[in-house]
């Protein structure tokens, strides 16, 4: 569905993410680990258009998407979320989903004021579209909250849902259970299983190797900005190239995701890739 | 909302009927005048207030519609009823080509580059003496074709026409503005005040609806001076003085930024307030000053946003009460 290569970015002379070449199957769920500084979010920005990579490619849906701007990046049906709980607390739920839902429409501003036929159309269709991304995630009772006053898990589904009522074919989630307890976080996990089950791509970077492990078909591994590995969690966790950018050169045996059960966070705090 | 419409048509109703009671030319004067720079507050606000971004050009766009509907109805000989709108569009294209090199910029620099930009405008006006009469002005534009006859057909002065004119214009603004707001339109500038990234994100083409904003926000203060051309009659380039922006300013930000009363409230109080403070001459900003510290201490979301919270207090404190009952009841 997604295919890179090469991808590269500079900021100076420091190469955030370097010669990587990967591919994010469709109608799977593929995990972005690494330890901290590892480029994964900038790889996730590299991706939806929100930096311009300083070399190689990105293929989506076999379109080359490299050099399009964010929106025409979403247009085409990539979205995402971010690592806070970033969405718009002071309005309300249905307007966050319904601010995702303005990539579909086309009503402008000489729509509004003569309120054109496009305009009521668009109006009606941001509603049913933002309504229809409220229920997959849950939420479709609370429309008409403030964004702000839910819980933790509830701004992160309100997040989920802007993203989903751009209708994309290919979701990023920027790790979706930052903040979340274990309850919550088996929670999301089921929710992020059920979209995949009707029909969506997800990527997503995460901490929280018990989300990773429980969850990922597929594992893509970066280290000081490049890939080390990619394949099932199986593969991935016995790798030694993995074992040794997680655990440093004097661990020995440990494997991934068998340490501690629920709890495992390889890499606590600020987590800035 | 329901409740909401009504109270604007009720008011509109009572500035309608106003000239009927035969008030003085000045109190007459004084609501023209609040009109129209009201106006140029909600151009401010679709800027400032929906989307996020300070412009502080807007005196310049004022005073390029007032000076266009004065060149083209003294100079090319133009209708006013078609000046007008030309000075609409105008304002709307320089707005355009203003946001295409300003929106580059963000927050403060942007707001420090179209302040440089409405004193080049001034300038441009203070010095072109072939175009504008430079220092002397203009003078003697004329009131438009029809107003006089319409406001002897009501059996009132010239002066009631312009009123009527202003309030029409006013109108016209304030639906448009509403308009723009509830759409997805307005709800997008929303999302972009709200975090420009998360907006971009989402999918919202920022610097495309940035630009639309502009020419709206633009569109408007030159359609607010055609009138003023018109009703004043004689045109300087003080008009479009940057003290002049932040006298807008600080109506906007009195009344409520992002509100839909709050332009006009802010502008009533405010310029109201000056007129009666006349007396006191440049003595009066010993009361605005404090004033203004009180207001940005304890309201500083405005006037109007002061009245939205306490209203979103009470309905809490309703529904809290409301929930306590049922439980008594249980």
């Amino acid at each position: 569905m997604l295919e890179v290569q090469d991808l590269g970015i500079r900021f100076g002379g420091l190469h955030a993410v370097k010669d990587v070449t990967a591919s994010i199957p469709a109608g799977q769920i593929t995990a972005i680990i690494g330890p901290n500084g590892a480029g994964k979010s900038t790889f996730f920005n590299l991706i939806s258009g929100f930096y311009q990579p300083t070399s190689g490619r990105i293929q989506f849906a076999g379109e080359d998407i490299t050099r399009l701007k964010t929106h025409e990046v979403v247009s085409r049906g990539i979205a995402r979320t971010f690592q806070t709980t970033t969405i718009y607390r002071e309005l309300s739920v249905l307007e966050n989903a319904m601010i995702g839902h303005r990539v579909r429409t086309r009503a402008g501003l000489l729509d509004a004021l003569l309120r054109t036929g496009r305009e009521r159309q668009d109006v009606q269709g941001s509603r049913d579209g933002a309504m229809a991304a409220l229920t997959r995630v849950g939420l479709a009772a609370q429309a008409h909250l403030p964004a702000g006053a839910l819980t933790q898990e509830g701004q992160k589904r309100v997040g989920i849902a802007m993203a989903l009522s751009s209708d994309p074919k290919l979701l990023l989630l920027d790790e979706p259970a930052a903040g979340m307890n274990p309850e919550e976080t088996v929670n999301l996990m089921a929710l992020i299983r059920e979209l995949v089950a009707g029909g969506l791509t997800v990527a997503l970077v995460e901490h929280k190797m018990s989300l990773v492990m429980g969850l990922a078909d597929q594992i893509l591994v970066l280290h000081h900005g490049q890939k080390i590995a990619q394949g099932t969690p199986a593969q991935v966790s016995r790798d030694p190239a993995v074992i040794e950018a997680y655990l440093g050169s004097h661990a020995h045996g440990g494997q991934m995701g068998q340490t501690t059960p629920a709890e495992t966070t390889l890499q606590k705090g600020g987590a800035h890739a | 909302m329901k409740r909401v419409s009504w109270g604007w048509a009720a008011l509109l109703v009572v500035a309608a009927l106003l000239p009927l009671l035969r008030p003085s030319g000045y109190l007459l004067d004084i609501g023209v005048n609040i009109m129209i720079f009201a106006m140029v507050a909600y151009g401010m606000n679709v800027l400032l207030g929906y989307t996020g971004q300070l412009p502080l050009a807007h005196a310049g766009f004022f005073a390029i519609g007032a000076y266009t509907v004065g060149i083209l109805t003294l100079k090319a000989g133009w209708s006013f009823w078609l000046a007008w709108p030309a000075a609409v569009l105008l304002c709307a294209a320089l707005g355009l080509l203003l946001g295409l090199v300003a929106f580059r910029t963000r927050g403060d620099v942007f707001a420090i580059f179209t302040l440089g930009v409405g004193v080049i405008i001034m300038l441009v006006i203070n010095k072109w003496d072939s175009l504008t009469g430079g220092n002397e002005g203009l003078n003697g534009v004329n009131p438009p074709a029809g107003l006089e006859a319409f406001a002897q057909a009501l059996g009132l002065k010239l002066s009631a026409g312009f009123y009527y004119l202003a309030l029409v214009s006013l109108v016209l603004t304030v639906v448009a503005v509403a308009r723009a707001r509830g759409s997805t339109f307005g709800l997008s500038l929303i999302a972009i005040r709200g975090g420009e990234d998360l907006a971009r994100s989402a999918g919202i083409n920022v610097y495309a609806h940035k630009l639309r904003a502009m020419m709206f926000s633009t569109a408007i203060a030159g359609f607010a001076g055609g009138v003023y051309a018109v009703y004043i009659g004689f045109l300087g380039s003080a008009a479009a003085s940057p003290a002049q922006t932040f006298t807008i300013l600080l109506y906007l930000l009195v009344g409520g930024l992002g509100t839909l009363a709050g332009p006009l409230l802010g502008t009533a109080l405010m310029y109201g307030l000056t007129q009666a403070l006349q007396g006191l001459e440049d003595y009066r900003f010993l009361i605005f000053g404090p004033l203004l510290v009180v207001l940005v201490m304890f309201a500083p979301q405005g006037l109007v946003g002061l009245w939205l919270r306490e209203r979103a207090r009470r309905a809490v404190r309703a529904q809290g009460r409301a929930q306590a009952q049922e439980v008594n009841r249980a």
